[in-house]
């Protein structure tokens, strides 16, 4: 097959990958009761009724973990690339890697100098 | 198009058919068919776990329904069919229903990348390993999407702790994997199991194999990692409002995501397919595989209910401050070592006609390095719990000092 076969297989196989859990969910659709009253379709809280909203400002952690993630994410689409190509390449390619890495591990030791790193 | 390598392809156009609607039905049969493989195995999959998380708490586990329970699978899946789909009131409806969905199908695309014999894989894309990690974060983005629209603070809650969990987990997980992809020097799965022709490479780096394992339960939740759906602490997490068919499709996505993890360590650090006679014989290939990832999957539930859980700091804290450390260390140390190899002439290009022999002396080299490594590791983490300990000690018998002194 050749390379736009190969995708064509992958764009086929997103469409249809929704239909297997789609279906359960639609047969049960036909064969569960529906009868829904107020209190049933409350938000479940521990039997109470739930105060003030949900979608409110949270600890400021998960955003840090989340930025931290970004700096490796970004760092990670550039390594692969690189490991694929190792095998052909002379000593210079692990300077080059290892400078790499070094300059975004730096951005991991500041966050982790910084305190960000710390549950509490 | 090329249609002469498909079998079903041939076929049609012989009947007179558009070659390429011809090619397109032949696709559309061999995504049919790869999607059902992880869909149907789950069903047997569940009943393993269940099997096996009994035999360890010293219980017998579903016996009732068909020879040794094999048919509970069915029976809750005609309980989850006929239960009720409650739509809390508060929901964002649109996202809410759209969760479910795509947690499955972010792991069963998966399966579209996965050698199962030197002949049959969904597709051998160039990128088959990036193409995997781009895949399977999508499942981050279902649980994230269903805790946040289920408008219900334990739900939001177990999200938030899936942003830090599964997202930090990817790192380590990714590291891990550069280094097959290293030695294969190709991100095609084909390629990556048939570099493995002469030995595999979890005898060449058995730190990175720890390490994808590990992270990779981690990305599954489960295990001493299950804090996005701790029962005791945020009752069920994200999945807390679902019900009825809903809550079993992430049900079901988490057991294939696990087998599907099995599945892949096995590929990438234990030869996939490869066995002896595997070349001649599609179907002996396909039992290794099976076999290889029955095992592996084994040890994964072992892990799962043998260890307790661990808190949401000491979670992190083992990431950010271990594992992606030692991770990239890793990674540079493999690097540094297999280019000395290289220019030293004992490194031999790993592919489908190397050696077993020829791959010996680097096998050693690397295992001994990675010995070494681990070695060191240890030491560090033991020399740092006693000092722990030490402390805690002198801590205690302080107080007691105090205690004393007050006269209590």
């Amino acid at each position: 097959m050749n390379v736009l076969n190969e995708w064509a297989f992958v764009g086929i196989f997103i469409a249809i990958a929704w239909v297997f859990p789609a279906l359960p969910i639609i047969i049960a659709r036909f064969f569960g009761p529906k009868k829904p009253n107020a209190i049933k379709l409350m938000t479940y809280e521990s039997g109470v009724e739930t105060v003030g909203d949900t979608w409110v400002q949270f600890k400021i952690q998960y955003y840090l973990y989340g930025l931290v993630f970004l700096i490796f994410d970004v760092e990670m689409v550039f390594l692969f690339p690189w490991a694929v190509a190792y095998n052909e390449l002379n000593f210079f390619a692990f300077g080059a890697g290892l400078l790499f890495i070094f300059l975004l591990t730096d951005a991991l030791i500041y966050a982790w100098r910084k305190n960000a790193l710390e549950w509490s | 198009m090329d249609c002469s390598s498909v079998v079903v392809c041939d076929l049609l156009r012989s009947g007179g058919m558009d070659p390429g609607l011809a090619m397109f039905i032949a696709l559309l049969l061999g995504v049919v068919l790869v999607t059902t493989i992880p869909l149907v195995t789950v069903i047997f999959l569940i009943w393993v776990e269940r099997k096996v998380a009994a035999r360890i708490q010293d219980r017998l586990g579903p016996n009732r329904v068909g020879p040794f329970g094999l048919l509970q699978t069915f029976a809750d899946m005609i309980k989850l069919i006929t239960k009720e789909n409650i739509t809390p009131a508060n929901a964002d409806r649109v996202v809410y229903n759209f969760a479910p969905l795509l947690s499955v199908v972010s792991v069963v695309l998966i399966w579209a990348v996965i050698p199962f014999t030197p002949y049959h894989i969904g597709t051998d894309l160039e990128i088959g390993a990036l193409y995997i990690v781009a895949v399977a974060s999508l499942g981050t983005l279902a649980i994230m999407t269903a805790g946040w629209a289920s408008n219900n603070k334990y739900a939001l809650l177990g999200a938030f702790r899936v942003v830090a969990q599964l997202v930090s987990y990817e790192v380590p997980l990714v590291f891990a994997l550069l280094v097959p992809i290293m030695l294969a020097g190709s991100m095609g799965m084909q390629d990556i199991v048939y570099a493995q022709a002469g030995m595999w490479f979890f005898f060449m780096v058995p730190l990175s194999a720890v390490l994808l394992f590990i992270a990779s339960h981690a990305e599954t939740g489960r295990g001493p990692f299950d804090l996005i759906e701790a029962e005791s602490e945020i009752i069920a997490g994200f999945n807390i409002e679902y019900s009825g068919m809903k809550f079993g499709m992430f049900f079901a996505a988490e057991f294939i995501h696990v087998f599907t993890n099995a599945v892949l360590m096995a590929v990438f650090f234990f030869g996939g397919w490869w066995g002896p006679g595997a070349l001649d014989a599609p179907l002996l290939a396909l039992l290794y595989l099976g076999l290889k990832s029955a095992v592996i999957y084994f040890i994964y539930l072992w892990v799962r209910n043998t260890f307790p859980r661990v808190r949401i700091d000491q979670l992190l804290d083992l990431n950010w401050k271990f594992f992606v450390p030692l991770s990239i260390v890793n990674v540079l140390v493999v690097a540094f070592v297999l280019k000395i190899l290289q220019e030293l002439q004992i490194a031999v290009p790993l592919n489908a006609s190397t050696n077993f022999l020829a791959t010996i002396p680097m096998t050693v080299v690397l295992l001994l390095v990675n010995v070494a490594m681990t070695y060191a590791l240890i030491a560090w983490l033991r020399n740092r719990g006693a000092k722990a300990r030490q402390v805690d000690l002198a801590n205690q018998h302080e107080d007691i000092v105090v205690a004393g002194a007050a006269g209590d």
